[in-house]
Parts: structure tokens; sequence; C-alpha cells
């Protein structure tokens, strides 16, 4: 009987190996072929069969990017908006997500709940609203219209306040007896305790504006202050027809190196900041 | 201002019944001054640009506005218009199509993923959930064209793969559901990894004595798996499965880099989805009035949708 149940357990631990690789070998491929394409003469990208990797690999589309194309200041484009977006909803987020944790106030039940049901809204619905809004700021074309709207994340606020909740009351009211502001409470008691709760939601902020393409396209109009998916769609429209694959590539590969860094880094915090709405929700 | 009262602030209560209620109310207000203020910068923005452009939406939809300036109520013209509108209602299918797609078999995939690197038994499944996690930090614009080039019908690697096995080269991004099953694998690609760490998550909430208990009794794996697992895991589930429920009828950047040649809406309009339909009524014909009755009757069918899924799959297991 044993030897049986053993050779069944190798097989079947087998058959999940199988399934794991395959599916591991599908998540890495675009990565590589991204890669590899970058790296290609423009000429062999279009040779069959193709090209897996090629003996004249070569950095030539990076140094036109670097040199020619001003891809730098792309980068920091989209460095720039990511960032400090990402500071002012965690600011808000954390803010009120205090007051809605820590206080008991007349409307506070109704606001939240309120606050969770736009949650189901779809971008769609606020696009028109929202462009027109822009055209009447006169933010069109500036980076304010994709600092400023996206401060009010109702998502936000429900991580902050399940956070900010678990903090016990003693740590304020101890800090309220030593004479501390209510500003200075948040600022010195709060932040530091739900600082890795900080670090995961603002990877999740950072990376949806990092890659956000719809809200950029429709407010920026000059090439200069295109941000990295941007950048990469217009490798098709400079030139007319065919797209410019070796270079779309490189900036492709440009996109995701920082993400990747991040992630790899950060990995735990962000997995927190992802799964928090599913279970807790 | 007294300490005492500082200290009581937080989580201070009305104690009793007051006899002047209007004044205790006030009371309230004044005492909780500082939650308000803590909110209000949040607030402040929310009602600029969340609620305001929510509402906003509602009139822009019954008027006939575009770039121009007269500005007609014209009542309800737009969704009279909208229900003979091919187009939209193609691109309300599209995006049911792609649901029945796509979402069962990730969701059935992304479940079986999460149990098999839940136990540790598999070496190095670490390196496995990373490796199927890290196509989620990809901007659709790079991961679209990327596997428009892989899919490409001559130089593609995908063909050039296939026709090793002799099969013929398939129009994947030339033919409509060459489009769909390409757009399909695209978006299972980059979501596979994101719904398995939710459900590896789920997981971690279900004793792990239970299915072991149920093995012990002599349940096979599977039996454990259908008859207790996907039980227990019913939120995480429907969490999921909403939520991508939402996503395929919200695809964008997916589609106007992989089919960047016919403008995202594929072959015989084959990939078009409401997001889409709506941006090209905003931008390129500037009717907005239109657009936003076409937002809101996608809305009000999707929200009804997610309505039903969470009234029929939702209910609690006991």
């Amino acid at each position: 009987m044993r030897p049986t149940i053993q050779f069944r357990r190798i097989l079947s631990d087998g058959l999940l190996y199988f399934l794991l690789i395959i599916v591991c070998i599908f998540m890495i491929l675009p990565f590589f072929w991204m890669l590899s394409t970058s790296l290609k003469p423009e000429a062999e990208i279009f040779r069959i069969p193709p090209v897996i990797i090629s003996e004249n690999s070569n950095l030539d589309a990076y140094r036109e990017l670097i040199f020619n194309r001003g891809i730098l200041k792309i980068v920091w484009n989209t460095f720039f908006i990511a960032s400090a977006s990402t500071i002012l909803r965690l600011f808000f987020c954390s803010l009120a997500g205090y007051g809605f944790a820590k206080f008991k106030f007349p409307g506070r039940g109704g606001l939240f709940a309120f606050l969770l049901g736009t949650m189901v809204i779809p971008f769609s619905v606020l696009m028109v609203p929202l462009f027109i809004l822009m055209l009447k700021f006169g933010w069109i074309n500036t980076f304010y219209a994709l600092i400023i709207p996206g401060a009010a994340s109702a998502f936000g606020i429900f991580f902050m306040r399940q956070y900010i909740s678990t903090i016990n009351d003693e740590l304020m009211d101890a800090a309220r007896i030593d004479g501390a502001t209510e500003f200075g409470i948040y600022w010195r008691v709060i932040i530091p305790i739900i600082a890795p709760g900080l670090t995961s939601l603002g990877l999740i902020f950072f990376m949806g504006t990092w890659n956000d393409y719809l809200w950029p396209l429709i407010n920026l109009r000059s090439p200069d202050l295109f941000t990295l998916p941007l950048a990469i769609r217009q490798m098709i429209q400079a030139t007319l027809g065919r797209p410019v694959f070796h270079m779309q590539m490189a900036t492709s590969v440009i996109s995701i190196i920082p993400l990747l860094i991040i992630f790899l880094v950060f990995q735990r915090r962000f997995v927190e900041g992802i799964t928090a709405g599913a279970i807790r929700g | 201002m007294s300490i005492t009262s500082e200290i009581a602030l937080p989580s201070s209560k009305v104690k009793g019944i007051s006899p002047n209620p209007r004044r205790n109310l006030w009371k309230e207000f004044r005492q909780s001054r500082w939650a308000y203020v803590f909110i209000s910068p949040f607030f402040i923005f929310w009602l600029v640009f969340g609620l305001y452009p929510f509402l906003y939406s509602i009139v822009l939809s019954f008027t006939n506005r575009g770039l121009g300036p007269n500005v007609e109520f014209i009542g309800l013209a737009n969704y009279a218009l909208l229900f003979k509108d091919k187009l939209f209602w193609k691109s309300m299918t599209n995006g049911a199509i792609l649901f029945v797609m796509y979402v069962p078999a990730m969701t059935f995939l992304a479940l079986v993923l999460a149990v098999v690197l839940n136990s540790k038994r598999i070496r190095g499944f670490r390196i496995f959930r990373t490796v199927i996690f890290m196509p989620f930090i990809m901007n659709m614009i790079a991961a679209g064209f990327t596997f428009q080039l892989m899919f490409n019908e001559r130089y593609g690697i995908v063909n050039n793969f296939l026709s090793v096995f002799h099969i013929p080269p398939i129009p994947w991004l030339e033919s409509e559901w060459g489009a769909r099953v390409s757009l399909c694998l695209l978006v299972v690609w980059a979501w596979l990894g994101y719904n398995m760490v939710i459900m590896l998550a789920g997981l971690q909430t279900i004793p792990a004595e239970l299915t072991e208990a149920a093995m012990i009794d002599g349940a096979s794996p599977a039996q454990a798996f259908l008859r207790i697992t996907i039980p227990l895991m019913r939120p995480v589930i429907l969490f999921s499965v909403v939520l991508s429920t939402m996503g395929s009828f919200n695809l964008f950047g997916e589609l106007v880099s992989l089919f960047s040649t016919t403008g995202g809406e594929g072959p015989l309009n084959s990939t078009i989805t409401p997001l889409l339909a709506i941006f090209n009524q905003t931008f390129t014909n500037s009717r907005f009035g239109y657009a936003s009755s076409m937002a809101y009757v996608y809305f009000g069918i999707v929200f009804l949708l997610t309505l039903f899924q969470v009234r029929y799959f939702g209910g609690r297991v006991d």
C-alpha cells in the first residue's frame, strides 16, 4: 500500500510542478520578449523565424531615447506626478481615516457609508464632467490635472480607518495629557505607528498613477509633459504607419524597471495593500 | 479650555438625556470639531472632484452639450438615441462576451494556484508566487504592444511556435475571435497573479485543520477542495468575480495598444468596450451630453449586474 501512495504523490507533485512551470513561462515570456526586442537591431525584429536573442544585441534604442528623445524628462514627469499625487492622497486619507477611526461625531456612520457607496462609481461616469471641470480650471496640459483631482480616494479612507482603529486609545490620551495639540497627536503619534500601512497604501497609489494611461491622455497635450505610458504609445504615432518596435520596447522596459525594483524590495507591503480591501471588505 | 474636556474628547458620548436636545447637538458638534477639521480636506476635494462630477453627469445627459456655446436641454433625446445606438450595445455585448470568455477560467485557475502555493510542500513556492504576480506591475500600454508583437500573424513568436506543430498561421489580431482570444490572454496574463494573491490571503483565514480532518476521514484532495475550500472561500471568490466583471467592461489601455491599428476597436468592432465608446464620443466627436447618457446607462447595467452577483452568489455559508 505504502509504495503506491508515495508513487501517486510523486506523480501528482510532478503534475503540479508541470502546471506551475507552464504558468510561469507564460508570465515571463512577455517580459523576456520585450527586453530582447528592445536590444535587437530594427531589421531583425521582422525576421522569420523570430530571432530569440540577437547576436547583434545593442543599446542603440536606449541611447537614442536618452540623447535624442528626452526620455529622462519623461521618466521625471512620471515620477514627479506619481510621487506628488501619492503624498497628497496619503495625507488626506490618513487624516480623514484618523477622524473616522478615533472620533465619534454626529453623522459619522452616515458619511462613511455614503463614501463607501461611491466606490462603485466607475471612472467612465466621471470622465466627461471632470474633463469639463479641468477645462474650466485651465488645468488642461498641466500637472495639476493629474495630481489634484485624484487626491480624494474612498478606498484610501477605508484602508486607513481600518488600520488606525487598531491603535490603542491610551497612546493618544497620554499625548493629550502631555499637552500635545490635536494635529500634533496625528503628526507625532499616529503617523509613526501607521508608517507600514502608509507604505502599503502608498505603493498601490504610486503604481496606479505611474501606470495610468487614460487620464494623462485626456489632459496632457505637449509631448514634453508626457508620462511613460503616453510616450510608449507615441513611438507608434511618431513615424507614420509602422511602429518603431525596438524603441517602443525600450521605452516599455524603462517604464517597468522602477516598479519592478520597488515591487521586489517591498513585496510584502505591496501584497498587504492589495489584499486589505478584499479580505476585510 | 480645561484639560479634562480635552481628555474626554475622543470617545465622549453624551451621557443621559439632556432637557434641551438642540443645545446638546451643538455641544456635540463643538466637542468633535477636531474630527470635522480632520475629515474636511478630504471631503472638500471629494465634493469637487467626486460628487459634483457624478451629479453633473446626470444634468449633462439631458443636454446637447458639445464644445460649442449653445447648450439646450433636450429631455430624454440622448437616451432615445442611445437605445438605437448599435455600436453602444455592441460594446456592452463585447463586455459580456469577454466576461464569459475569461472570468470563470481565470478565477478557477487563480484559486487552484492559490491552493497549490498555499501548501508549503511545493519547493520554491515564494518564487512561483512572485513570478505569477509580476505582470500586475506592468502598465497596459507596454503589455499591449508586447502582445501585439508576439501575436503578429507573420513575425509573431506565437504563430512561429505553433508552426512547429504544423498549425497554419492564425490571424490573432485581424479576426474577430482571434482578437478576443488574444485580448483575453493579455487580461489573464495581467490579472491572474492579482487574483491569486487575493485568494491566498483568503485561504490564510481558513484553518488548515478543516481540510486535513476531511482528508483523514477519507476525502480525496479534490473532494476537500470542492466541498470545503470553495464554500469557505465564497466571499473572496465573489470579490474577485465582481472586480473582474467591472474590469471586462472597462478595458481601455489594453485595447488601444494591442489593436493600435484600429484605434482599439478591433476587427469589426469586436473588442470595443463601453469605456472606449464613451471616450470616442467625448474626445473624437465632442458629444459631451450624449457620452454622459452612455456612461449612465452603462453604469446602471453594470451596477445591476454586480448587485445580482452579490445577491445570488454572496450568501454566507454557515
